[in-house]
């Protein structure tokens, strides 16, 4: 049943305790923006929220083409909200594609609002429709607010004198008002982003503010199908303290340039535009006051390379890319491998191979990660599991590259990159600083100096009288780091390079089970972004008496030492991924355990409802 | 950056290495000739950095006792960028050849020379690949036979300096590996220059293609088959510079003339300028056997901003413009709300 059918009616008001509102619309329809100013209202509500925004590799695609339907996806409620939901209660469809593309994830009794001045003979057949499903009683398992938008729009904008296409375009902010209404949201927030966002056009900021309270307005007095009304989602218990809302490529940036500052560290961060990735570099060049240095390279070869030069030269280099991208950096990671400079490489999946889908989200780059690259060069590989996470994980990731002179694959995801979720912001100075060495003595100093105990090769940076040394790809003598050709010394820096990163495991934390308990019938093993769906899943299970756990994995390579112990503490473990199977054999080859895959590769995260299943289905055979 | 205190000498650019080139290799002259033009340049021996990338040409750094790179094929490019980007005073120089700097590096080469990167890029020219035991290269002749080539090379050569020129590079110039007299003021040019300093170095390979540039090179010849770029002079050549290079004002183009023959005299000869893009581009592109090929500066745009030096001016730009940076002002911009 929807939840908005299911309400229960506390002081005359429909009260449900979460809901999933979706909307859909052509590419150019403003889908996202309405989504993000509907999350910023539900935020500041005190809902807790997970977003998903779904859209198409077409930034323009022809008006009305099922192909360029874009969607965003709210889930908010009054209890732990940690995915983007699994149904939609309330489907806003701007025309027959939009509607006949996602009406199949709207619940029985689910809230349709409809344009039907949109559902044109010419936009009904280009959708596939061959009577208007408005009329002709095929939606009749939900309740259909068709409402003529574009008429009510043009005449709610007119007195601005706004051209008919401008006019139109209002059409996203009219139902973001109605929705506002139907949820007792705030305007406010979105009337002050709408003037700061067209300071130079104000009429154009008046006009779509106007429509935004034309259509508050209009769903307030219009005569709505019975029991459609307000609806009230009471506030989620939520720790005290301060919140904002944070997409994942927003607080990865934050994180490395947190990073940057705990490791007292210059960044420099070059990068190639890719998409899901880019975001990153167009955050991290609006904050130059940080001692940050951004550079978009001719290629992805040339923004690795220059984030390596910028490591050689005392800063933190940094580059970021998606899977494509990456495969073309793997010859530079292999030589900062061998020279040992810290470098970060984020990797933002999407899915693949090749170009594959650029918008949507996978997992299927671990396999490239750990083994994608010429020669024995082994790396650390760490990932981020949620929005908020990706600030913490970009931070170990500064310290691991810069304490162990070595890059650090970060794995975040098209999904986390683009949905938000409320953060309770941290205070940096609650964080340890580790702040980087550099050589400064030449009294005995080669370039093979190292730690003993991390291994960590010794970083002298340009401008440091009596350091002068060479580096470079050719194998180094093991004492005066000097070229050598000698195979016994190429043995003994091998083994070396692999002692060092397997090492890294006495320097990061143990494994913890982040729900259930340490022992039992079943863990769910995770790593990335299927955090959420893999939480909710294991908590209805374990609110029915399962004996479920939840462990999400974040550090990739090294693996934590105490991870193949605890897997053993259980009977079964289920691996869900969004590909192929790939952490799966890394545990099985390591801790010869017969973990059973769960696998999705269709550029969608699991629902909750997939990670159940296969929970019960494993617990009751 | 400060004078050095105390005054070094070539030998304390030397590093310890044992320098492998094949005997008689030209990148040995190269070699002496920086490491005495070095205690000569206004920089300390710890702010400078040499970076490479692979192929006979790239193991350079190793033989200089400064700072080094040798990184991965065609990057060098790149990879300076980031060293200077990071730290813009210190004095990046790269090496590199014609393999790495104009085949599988090409593209960083025309990003760095448009990007104006403060670097000095030496391209030591000796058309073919050395380390790869002798195939042809991009700038190899026409015909040149091979051993992936066995029949002669079919492509068409590109030529160095017209990449440059091509690619927006302010400073570019051609010199000899051998002659230390003429190498050594053209690096100190390109050095002083603020920007992409590009120098072609014709370079001998004694093993795979050996005396590629004789002609030019050969005392007895060379009157005739160089032309010494010096601006302001005329552009003449030849036995008592008799012959020079008027411009013909039908073809646009320049042609030979013999000073003292059919009325011609030195007035009648183009005086070489350069800071004359037009000109650059029409003497990068002359070469044997029609014209002699030039050497020397052929142009140079002191004036040009640099790319790291602007990179460098906007921070500061900006962190005046917004005063401190605070991370935890950062995380908190934007709409908060408070739970209480």
């Amino acid at each position: 049943m929807s939840a908005v059918e299911e309400v229960s009616h506390q002081d005359g008001a429909n009260q449900v305790s979460d809901v999933v509102v979706r909307f859909a619309g052509d590419s150019g329809d403003g889908m996202q923006l309405t989504g993000s100013n509907f999350t910023e209202a539900t935020a500041i509500y005190g809902n807790d929220l997970a977003t998903f925004p779904d859209f198409p590799a077409e930034i323009r695609a022809p008006a009305g083409a099922t192909f360029g339907v874009s969607a965003f996806q709210i889930y908010f409620g009054s209890e732990d909200v940690s995915t983007a939901g699994d149904d939609v209660d309330v489907l806003v469809a701007m025309n027959p594609a939009a509607l006949i593309t996602n009406l199949k994830d709207v619940l029985v009794g689910g809230l349709l609002i409809i344009d039907s001045d949109a559902f044109t003979d010419k936009n009904l057949a280009r959708a596939g429709y061959s009577s208007n499903p408005i009329e002709d009683g095929s939606l009749d398992a939900y309740r259909v607010i068709p409402i003529a938008v574009t008429k009510q729009v043009l005449e709610s904008v007119k007195p601005f004198g706004l051209s008919h296409k401008f006019a139109v375009r209002c059409k996203n902010m009219w139902t973001l008002g109605m929705v506002m209404w139907l949820f007792d949201r705030d305007r406010s927030i979105t009337t002050d982003s709408l003037k700061q966002k067209f300071a130079n056009k104000p009429e154009i900021a008046d006009a779509n503010i106007a429509a935004l309270n034309a259509g508050h307005a209009y769903a307030e007095t219009a005569e709505l199908p019975t029991g459609v009304e307000v609806y009230r989602v009471p506030r989620a218990e939520a720790a005290p303290g301060l919140y904002r809302n944070i997409t994942g490529s927003e607080s990865l940036a934050y994180g490395l340039i947190a990073g940057g500052q705990l490791a007292d560290l210059p960044i420099t961060f070059a990068s190639y535009p890719i998409t899901p990735a880019s975001s990153l570099l167009h955050t991290l060049s609006g904050q130059k006051q940080f001692n940050v240095v951004t550079f978009q390279a001719e290629d992805e070869i040339a923004a690795v390379c220059a984030a390596i030069g910028a490591s050689f030269s005392g800063s933190l280099g940094i580059t970021s890319s998606s899977g494509p991208g990456i495969s073309l950096k793997a010859e530079a990671i292999s030589l900062a491998s061998a020279t040992e400079l810290p470098l970060i490489v984020v990797n933002t999946q999407r899915g693949g191979p090749s170009t594959g889908l650029p918008t949507k989200t996978e997992q299927s780059d671990l396999n490239q990660s750990l083994f994608g690259r010429h020669g024995d060069s082994m790396l650390p590989v760490i990932s981020c599991s949620t929005s908020v996470d990706c600030f913490d994980v970009a931070i170990e990731a500064v310290r691991i590259a810069t304490q162990f002179m070595t890059p650090v694959i970060l794995l975040s995801d098209g999904y986390m990159a683009n949905a938000s979720e409320p953060w309770l912001l941290p205070d940096i100075n609650d964080y340890e600083p580790f702040p980087a060495k550099f050589e400064t003595n030449p009294e005995g100093f080669t370039p093979a100096n190292r730690d003993p105990e991390t291994l960590a090769r010794v970083w002298a940076k340009p401008g440091t009288p009596g350091l002068e040394h060479r580096i470079g790809g050719i194998e180094k003598d093991f004492d005066s780091g000097d070229i050598s050709y000698d195979a016994d010394n190429h043995q003994r820096m091998t083994d070396l390079r692999k002692d060092k990163i397997e090492g890294i495991a006495n320097y990061i934390p143990e494994q913890e089970v982040s729900q259930g308990s340490p022992k039992g019938k079943l863990a769910v093993v995770g790593w990335g972004s299927t955090y959420g769906s893999i939480h909710q899943a294991v908590k209805r299970c374990r609110h029915e008496g399962l004996d479920v756990s939840h462990i999400h994995v974040r550090y990739m390579n090294p693996l934590p030492r105490n991870l193949g112990e605890l897997l053993a503490g259980y009977d079964q473990v289920l691996m869900p991924e969004m590909n192929t199977g790939q952490f799966i054999n890394i545990i099985r080859a390591k801790y010869l355990i017969d973990a059973k895959p769960l696998n999705k590769v269709s550029g969608q995260p699991f629902k909750i409802r997939e990670v159940e299943t296969a929970i019960r289905s494993l617990l009751e055979s | 950056m400060n004078a050095p205190v105390q005054k070094l000498t070539a030998k304390d650019y030397a590093s310890d290495q044992e320098v492998r080139w094949c005997p008689g290799c030209g990148d040995y002259a190269i070699l002496k000739t920086i490491q005495k033009l070095m205690p000569e340049l206004d920089v300390q021996k710890e702010n400078q950095v040499f970076v490479s990338g692979i192929g006979c040409s790239s193991r350079f750094p190793y033989y200089m006792n400064t700072y080094g790179f040798h990184t991965i094929h065609g990057r060098a490019p790149s990879f300076a960028t980031g060293v200077k980007l990071s730290n813009p005073e210190l004095d990046v120089w790269v090496v590199t050849g014609d393999g790495d700097g104009l085949s599988i590096g090409g593209n960083h080469m025309i990003h760095v020379l448009r990007r104006n990167v403060d670097l000095q890029i030496l391209l030591f020219n000796n058309e073919i690949y050395g380390l790869t035991k002798g195939q042809y290269s991009p700038t190899s002749k026409v015909g040149t036979k091979s051993p992936s080539t066995p029949d002669g090379s079919v492509d068409m050569p590109l030529r160095p300096c017209v990449f440059a020129l091509g690619a927006g590079a302010k400073f570019v110039a051609r010199t000899i590996d051998t002659e230390a007299k003429h190498l050594t003021p053209v690096l100190g040019r390109a050095h002083d220059h603020k920007g992409a300093s590009f120098v072609e170095i014709y370079q001998n390979c004694p093993v795979y293609n050996d005396g590629i540039f004789d002609q030019i090179k050969d005392k007895k010849n060379a009157a005739d088959t160089r032309l010494v770029l010096e601006h302001g002079k005329p552009l003449t050549f030849g036995v008592e510079d008799r012959k020079g290079l008027r411009m013909n004002a039908k073809t646009l183009l320049l042609e030979i003339v013999t000073i003292g023959e059919d009325g011609v005299t030195i007035d009648d000869v183009v005086v070489h300028d350069e800071t004359n893009k037009v000109l650059a581009q029409m003497l990068a592109g002359l070469k044997l056997p029609e014209f002699p090929e030039p050497i020397g500066v052929l142009y140079c745009e002191s004036t040009a901003p640099s790319y790291t030096d602007d990179v460098y001016q906007q921070r500061i730009v900006v962190r005046e413009t917004r005063g401190p940076a605070d991370i935890n002002d950062l995380l908190r911009s934007g709409h908060t709300w408070t739970v209480s």
